[in-house]
């Protein structure tokens, strides 16, 4: 039970609802949560029930800002979002959702779809619960600190610019420090800019 | 409605009563007396809470074309003068005595860090003085032959507000904490409440100040 993927459905039509249900137990991956009709309460339900996937019909989104599921997917960081999609929504809206599922969808395709935006996510989070830079992330740091761009940094440690970004974001999410200026100054509190 | 119990209903609106040129002590006249006793167009006003009080609130277009606009460009002046006369100034105090008591390399690091922050807030707020504003001027007195077009700006503090954030989170985690432990924690504050104030500020350009102005680009073409 512990193992299965905890789904929670947000859609105001039963019947899509209850179609949903059907495919999803059969495929035994899954533990569906009672659905939503709506996201009124959602945030309290997410507090209680920690679900691994939420799948969201994002009409259900717009009326509270012009596009809610961004800021959602930051205070959520934990949860693989799939909109349940059945008429036209912005590409860019969309383009922000771990996963799609089209009303359209061949029903032996919804658990990939899900089981990929769930791979999607563990990707972009690192499991490592260190809050500590690791070494390679305090070298970046130094290199940030002295004023070069990710370009050089990659140069420079033999990397691709791509992992000096996502050294970039970690650094980030554990100092919580944004700006260029102030990792600067992380650097020099704690003496890295010496060595 | 009576403005104290606006006021009550959200403490932070008494930082805009100044901006308006509204003095504490009003007594328990309503929000409408009020703001006609000061010149201030009622629903202008109103139009400022609502957009202060929820952050998700966007005013519809008719409403920006509607109402008094008047008061828009000395609400934004008073707000800048504000943060460049009164708050930053207040922070920087605190941080100047805070770095004085501190070793003087981490002293002169947090400074400079400091000093380039108010430099691009500085920065900022010029660009909108003597860009934007005279060109939202212009358009009110009915001279639409300025070439500036207020899509070209952007009310972007981002880099503004992630120093503000980053000089908070420095001072809380990383500064070594035994140098005036209740001062620091003061500042904290004060830099948190002007980072909101500023997100406030920021709103209200983009919700208010660039709707209106595209209104009047519009009016003229």
């Amino acid at each position: 039970m512990s193992s299965k993927l905890k789904v929670l459905i947000v859609e105001p039509s039963s019947i899509i609802v209850e179609g949903l249900l059907k495919i999803l137990n059969g495929t035994e991956l899954f533990h569906i949560l009672p659905s939503l009709p709506d996201v009124q309460h959602l945030q309290e339900r997410l507090s209680v029930s920690h679900p691994d996937i939420l799948i969201l019909n994002p009409t259900l989104l717009f009326p509270t800002k012009r596009i809610p599921i961004f800021s959602f997917l930051n205070e959520n960081p934990q949860i693989a979002v799939v909109a349940l999609i059945y008429q036209y929504v912005e590409a860019k809206v969309l383009s922000a959702y771990h996963g799609v599922i089209d009303i359209r969808e061949n029903p032996g395709q919804i658990a990939p779809i899900l089981l990929e935006a769930q791979a999607i996510l563990r990707e972009a989070v690192p499991s490592s619960d260190s809050y500590e830079l690791s070494d390679r992330e305090t070298e970046v740091l130094i290199c940030l600190a002295k004023g070069l761009i990710s370009k050089e940094i990659a140069d420079k440690l033999n990397i691709s610019v791509h992992t000096v970004n996502s050294h970039r974001k970690n650094i980030t999410r554990k100092t919580g420090i944004k700006s260029i200026a102030g990792l600067a100054v992380y650097a020099m509190l704690h003496n890295l800019t010496d060595k | 409605m009576k403005l104290a119990d606006l006021i009550s209903e959200n403490y932070n609106l008494i930082l805009m009563l100044p901006r308006f040129g509204i003095p504490l002590g009003f007594g328990d006249k309503s929000v409408a007396d009020i703001c006609k006793n000061n010149n201030i167009p009622v629903d202008f006003f109103l139009l400022v809470c609502n957009i202060y009080s929820f952050d998700n609130f966007i005013p519809d277009k008719m409403l920006i074309s509607s109402i008094d606009m008047n008061f828009l460009l000395p609400y934004l002046l008073a707000s800048h003068r504000y943060y460049k006369e009164e708050r930053i100034p207040h922070i920087e105090n605190h941080l100047q005595h805070l770095i004085e008591k501190s070793e003087a390399k981490y002293g002169k690091i947090l400074l400079q860090f400091f000093n380039e922050y108010k430099e691009e807030v500085n920065e900022h707020f010029r660009h909108e003085e003597e860009q934007v504003f005279p060109h939202l001027e212009a358009l009110q007195k009915g001279n639409s032959d300025n070439s500036y077009r207020i899509r070209t700006f952007v009310p972007e503090h981002s880099n503004i507000e992630d120093k503000l954030s980053d000089l908070t989170r420095i001072i809380c985690k990383y500064f070594p904490g035994n140098i005036l432990p209740n001062e620091s924690i003061e500042l904290i504050f004060d830099i948190l409440q002007l980072s909101d104030d500023l997100e406030k500020h920021k709103l209200i350009e983009e919700k208010i100040l660039v709707p209106y102005v595209v209104f009047l680009e519009r009016r003229f073409r």
